[in-house]
């Protein structure tokens, strides 16, 4: 497991990148050095022609890609459908993507895809499971892919193992590498009442090959309290610059994308978001240095 | 076991009257509240990629109407596989038999249009045949030509102005009072990178579609006159070729 890691692992640059949102098209073609690299989710593009795939041929012309898919279920108790993983190659072998990932979670069971990331338990069974199908899909696709940590807003009683330690394992054991996502982060620590520093402290910062930063829905739930969604539909709050700040002092300068996939913003305001971030990738590599 | 517990899980996201599986906990609010984020978010997600996939449909009957109806779509035949892209391929019968959109007996074909719109967007990419190229064909083998299709054409038929319904909801066109209530027939291709909706003149659809079956020329002429003894075959060609509806022939030498 540990060739495929080694033989092909990540090669964002540590730099911000965004997702791309066609709208944005033409004001990134005006400004091609701006953004380190673009990020798409795979199920967009599995479309067989059109002007999706038009325009992300000409934006891989100038730009690192990320491939991150929300659709293989890696989380669930059935296997990989195959056909899906399929599609997924196909779009490596046209694209040649800096980077692949996916999220510990699952969209898919008994034959209906759900299109959510849902939670799965975090027991001994569970993890054999999932470093089964991670190193599946590696052998699958023929190179690393990175695991997201996702938003929850429950837990499984037969819960076990901590999530860091869970995600720690997936890691060593199947040669992934690990998304960090610190706005997901946020959002379950915050849900949950836990502290999210905390909580972010004991992640495994030596296997992280990507930052994930965005901005959730703010709402109350019933008792009152604070609760958050993550909708990818704002700005990223300051809390969790905080602590994109915090993994940074651990891990120095990793690719960090900004998500805002809803109520899809101005190019000058998601721009402005990424500008933020590698000021703060700058601020590392100058320290460091 | 992981599996009884997804089983129960996913059985509950898409059957309100269940409760949240007895398998969750959650260390703040209420565990209720915290699964209906899940149930929420499924369900309206899908919602939401109807409302996107079916924007005139939603613009006839309302914002309100058109979630209902979805709403009941999503629970009934939820999708079957995370290529979203193709998922309310079969909403169009779904609504030609919702019975409360039965006073809109239009409103599954404009619906079939839109669905034919997205297909058209997402189809690979071929070039078309060059409006030229069958002016080279000596007139006395015409009738034996066969045509390679599209793969973003789509003939769709109606009893209803299907066409004129859409477009005054898509955008395309002014709304206003209908000047006419008769059967329109439509064909979308995307030659390039527009999807094009035109309105076949009488005879055009059985000629298209005669041809996309893989008969030759002189045949579906015969069909359309059948059909439609005013078919006009020369009008129909220019708007084929046009139209990127074709991509080769055979049959020529």
């Amino acid at each position: 497991m540990d060739e495929i890691a080694s033989t092909f692992s990540s090669l964002l640059p540590a730099r911000a990148g965004v997702g791309f949102k066609p709208a944005h098209f033409d004001a990134i073609l005006a400004d091609p050095s701006s953004i380190g690299f673009f990020e798409i989710h795979a199920e967009n593009y599995m479309g067989a022609g059109g002007p999706p795939h038009r325009s992300l041929g000409r934006l891989r012309q100038d730009h690192p890609l990320s491939i991150h898919g929300v659709g293989l279920s890696i989380g669930s108790s059935e296997p990989i459908d195959k056909r899906q993983l399929e599609r997924l190659r196909g779009l490596c072998d046209r694209y040649e993507p800096a980077s692949v990932s996916e999220h510990l979670a699952w969209s898919t069971y008994g034959g209906v895809y759900f299109n959510d990331l849902l939670p799965l338990p975090y027991d001994r069974d569970t993890l054999k499971r999932v470093i089964e199908k991670v190193d599946a899909v590696q052998s699958f696709l023929g190179r690393q892919i990175l695991l997201e940590n996702p938003a929850t807003y429950l837990s499984f009683a037969q819960s076990e193992i901590s999530e860091p330690e869970f995600l720690d394992e997936i890691a060593v054991r199947s040669g992934c590498g690990l998304l960090l996502d610190v706005e997901n982060i946020y959002v379950t620590a915050t849900n949950k009442g836990f502290d999210a520093a905390e909580q972010l402290s004991r992640f495994a910062f030596a296997h992280v090959r990507e930052i994930h930063l965005a901005g959730h829905f703010e709402t109350r739930d019933a008792a009152g309290e604070r609760f958050l969604l993550d909708a990818h539909c704002a700005p990223v709050v300051e809390a969790v610059w905080a602590l994109y700040e915090q993994t940074l002092s651990r891990t120095g300068p990793v690719a960090t994308l900004i998500e805002w996939d809803n109520e899809t913003p101005e190019w000058a305001a998601l721009s402005h978001e990424a500008q933020r971030a590698q000021s703060a990738l700058d601020g590392v590599s100058r320290r460091a240095a | 076991m992981w599996d009884s517990a997804q089983a129960q899980f996913a059985a509950a996201l898409l059957d309100t009257s269940l409760a949240a599986p007895s398998s969750l906990i959650c260390e703040k609010g209420a565990i209720g509240d915290r699964f209906d984020v899940y149930r929420n978010s499924v369900i309206g997600g899908l919602v939401r990629a109807l409302a996107t996939r079916f924007p005139a449909v939603e613009r006839l009957v309302g914002e309100a109407f058109f979630a209902a109806m979805a709403r009941e779509f999503v629970l009934r035949r939820p999708p079957t596989s995370a290529a979203l892209l193709e998922y309310g391929e079969d909403f169009p019968d779904f609504v030609a038999s919702f019975p409360p959109a039965k006073e809109l007996p239009y409103l599954s074909d404009v619906a079939r249009l839109e669905d034919a719109r997205v297909r058209a967007y997402h189809a690979a990419d071929v070039e078309p045949l060059s409006p030229q190229s069958l002016a080279l064909v000596s007139p006395d083998r015409l009738a034996e030509l066969t045509f390679d299709i599209h793969p973003s054409a789509f003939v769709l038929r109606s009893d209803h102005p299907m066409v004129t319904i859409w477009s005054m909801n898509a955008g395309e066109a002014e709304a206003g009072t209908l000047d006419h209530w008769a059967a329109e027939d439509a064909l979308v291709t995307r030659p390039r990178l527009r999807v094009e909706t035109r309105r076949l003149a009488p005879g055009g659809a059985i000629f298209l579609r005669r041809l996309a079956a893989g008969a030759e020329f002189g045949e579906a002429v015969s069909a359309a006159t059948a059909e439609q003894p005013a078919f006009d075959l020369a009008a129909a060609l220019v708007e084929a070729l046009a139209s990127g509806f074709f991509t080769a022939f055979r049959g020529d030498t």
